[in-house]
């Protein structure tokens, strides 16, 4: 006897709950209310009426975990078709990981630190920050941690690029519709909150943890989110008087957008650049998880062998990578900034 | 007259969900408070019916909220009416497409603006080739005409320099130089000197005359400071409210007010300095007695005032083009000076 049999009773469908009683596998839960006696439960625990409740009223009512199930078995369904779009379509990105991957380890280190600082230096045109660069990079390749920063930096520089290829455009015509504003900042809100575990579920179920562009899709959707706002924002931002401005002379949208909005935007898209290359490299290590290679794995190694030694020193190198990371975009940021103040 | 360079017809603009319901009952006659409450919607503009003539400078004048701005952004089609039509050169601009319409405002129509409104990333020369680059021209092709437009407002060699290096009255010059590179004939001045100090203003408003003479093109300039629009206006059109309160020649609005709101309006310019003899002076060819002092027809009554020396007798005779069209004694140079509705007579 349950708490819900009067709802089954009074809609009279009590012969549609007895008609299967072929019972769904038992739970651990139905195990033990069997086992024990129930007491008549007080009007305090009256259950919630949930789908196990109602289950426990009428056996053809369907339970939570049949729902889950269900949602399993229908991406299960449509996977194979889905893989067969996806996959082809994504092969590139694998291509591209693969490649940059094999040309920052093939890359000798005398050739590559040098390449990174001059980088660096045309970018910031700081010789403080390109000393602490070089020096970065030294006291890492000291450690013999050069080979998994490397990993981790061709990840992100090819991650963080195709985001900011993805996301600046979709950003712009967000930009220009409101309608497609309005679908779409929810859908940046779900890829910013969710948790960066789940990314992970579905593409493990879509592609061989061999790929590299499992972690590559994983981490291009966590970190392609700020850029698109920042766009969004930045062209929204600009002054309506300029923009009136190009229009009474006579520009199209054509003109407008590239020789008026993206310049006058560039430093909330700068802005946005630089949040998507962090974020990337918050993914990349998470993405260790499904053999994203560099210094994520030897975070995970810490975690799992307990190696305290080693997961410290490669959150350490994270954490010096980060630094580097920021302060170059920063700095252009800071150049782009200069030029262009009111 | 001639037939007008701009003329606008039955103009009407109302911001609001549902403008076409909102226009019959403006149409009708409601005016704009009753408009937004009971029908929730802004009256822009109502009826608004000028005509600009070639080469003259109009000036429209209003407070703020009086719709000058939506108005002068109809001209070029910035803002779209709800009913009514703006004829430029014979052509009714409404029925233009775009791609009509962008020929428009690069060849017809420039505007200046009132916080400048120059691209903060290009430099000053880029800023006034602005017309031209949206043309296509590039630099070797452009340099030489924005270059002579840079050294008429008086920024002879500031090129290279960014807007944000530039003082605001120089930004304005910059402003003033892109607006003329299109070699447009009509020139629509948004509160161009509103931001301005006042000195720099009344500089800025030299430069104006002063290129207006040189180039004769047709000036639209709004304006919610009375002095300026009385030293800059051939024609001036008063708005309150999105309506035309009077228009007119300015010295005209100034003795033959039509509207309790206008004379409150000029209460408190300086007569002396913006009256000018051919305005308050008895037409008439007949001789004043001997001795009469010859002044122009375009002097203001603070400069008879001077040359009278603060004798209240004193007759002067008014000349212009050496032709003598009337007599002016103190008498009603004083009387003039108080107002349109004299104490009572003496």
């Amino acid at each position: 006897m349950a708490t819900y049999d009067w709802i089954f009773d009074t809609l009279g469908l009590r012969d549609w709950c007895d008609g299967s009683d072929a019972a769904a596998p038992m739970s651990m839960a139905d195990l033990m209310s069997r086992t024990g006696s129930a007491p008549d439960a007080s009007v305090w625990e009256t259950p919630f009426p949930s789908m196990d409740a109602l289950n426990d009223a009428c056996a053809s009512f369907p339970q939570s975990r049949d729902l889950t199930r269900g949602l399993e078995r229908g991406f299960l369904d449509i996977k194979d078709s889905l893989s067969v779009v996806l996959d082809p379509l994504t092969q590139p990105l694998s291509w591209a990981l693969e490649g940059a991957l094999w040309l920052f380890q093939a890359t000798p280190w005398f050739v590559m630190i040098p390449v990174l600082a001059l980088i660096v230096a045309l970018v910031s045109r700081s010789a403080r920050l390109t000393g602490f660069i070089l020096l970065a990079f030294g006291g890492l390749a000291f450690i013999n941690y050069y080979d998994y920063a490397m990993q981790t930096l061709a990840i992100i520089a090819v991650c963080a690029l195709i985001a900011v290829i993805l996301g600046v455009p979709i950003g712009i015509a967000m930009s220009r519709s409101d309608r497609l504003e309005r679908v779409m900042i929810p859908v940046l809100d779900m890829l910013q909150t969710l948790p960066p575990f789940v990314y992970l579920i579905p593409l493990i179920f879509l592609f061989s943890v061999t790929e590299p562009k499992l972690y590559g899709i994983a981490v291009i959707l966590y970190a392609i989110v700020p850029v698109v706002r920042l766009t969004n924002l930045g062209i929204r931002l600009v002054d309506p008087e300029v923009i009136e401005a190009a229009d009474a002379f006579g520009m199209t949208d054509r003109q407008k957008l590239f020789g008026v909005q993206i310049p006058l935007a560039l430093p909330n898209i700068m802005a946005g650049v630089n949040q998507t290359i962090m974020m990337s490299l918050a993914m990349v290590v998470i993405a260790s998880m499904v053999s994203a290679p560099g210094l994520g794995v030897l975070v995970l190694r810490g975690i799992r062998n307990l190696e305290l030694g080693v997961g410290l020193i490669a959150g350490l190198g994270i954490v010096l990578l980060a630094v580097i990371l920021d302060r170059s975009t920063k700095a252009a940021l800071a150049r782009v900034n200069a030029a262009q103040k009111q | 007259m001639s037939t007008p360079k701009i003329s606008v017809r039955n103009l009407y603009k109302i911001f609001g969900d549902a403008p076409a319901a909102a226009l019959e009952q403006a149409r009708a006659g409601m005016h704009k408070p009753e408009l937004l409450e009971q029908h929730n919607h802004v009256l822009g503009l109502r009826d608004i019916n000028v005509d600009m003539q070639d080469g003259e400078i109009t000036v429209i004048m209003g407070l703020s909220g009086s719709g000058k701005s939506t108005l002068i952004r109809h001209l070029n089609r910035l803002i779209e009416p709800t009913a009514g039509e703006v004829v430029v050169d014979g052509e009714n601009i409404m029925e233009y497409g775009p791609a009509r319409l962008r020929r428009m405002r690069r060849h017809t129509m420039s505007m200046v603006f009132q916080k400048f409104a120059l691209l903060p990333h290009r430099t000053v020369l880029e800023n006034v080739a602005t017309p031209l680059i949206v043309e296509g021209a590039r630099r070797r092709d452009y340099e030489a005409e924005a270059v002579k437009w840079l050294d008429r407002v008086g920024l002879d060699g500031q090129g290279e320099q960014y807007p944000h290096q530039l003082s605001g009255g120089m930004q304005q010059r910059v402003g003033i130089a892109r607006a003329l590179t299109s070699n447009s004939d009509i020139m629509l001045m948004d509160e161009a000197f509103s931001a301005l100090d006042p000195l720099i203003r009344t500089d800025m408003q030299d430069l104006l005359l002063e290129l207006q003479r040189e180039l004769q093109k047709t000036i639209v300039f709004i304006t919610h400071d009375l002095d300026e629009a009385l030293k800059l206006a051939d024609h001036l059109v008063i708005l309150k409210d999105g309506e035309v309160v009077q228009q007119g020649e300015p010295q005209h609005i100034l003795m033959n007010p039509s509207d309790p709101y206008i004379v409150d309006f000029i209460a408190d310019i300086n007569r002396a300095r913006v009256l000018r003899a051919r305005t308050v002076m008895t037409r008439t060819d007949i001789s004043p007695p001997e001795g009469a002092v010859e002044i122009a027809g375009t002097a203001t009554l603070e400069e008879v005032i001077t040359l009278g020396g603060g004798d209240a007798d004193l007759v002067f005779r008014v000349m212009e083009r050496g032709r003598q069209t009337g007599v002016l004694a103190m008498r009603d140079v004083l009387t003039a000076l108080v107002g349109t509705e004299p104490a009572g007579a003496a």
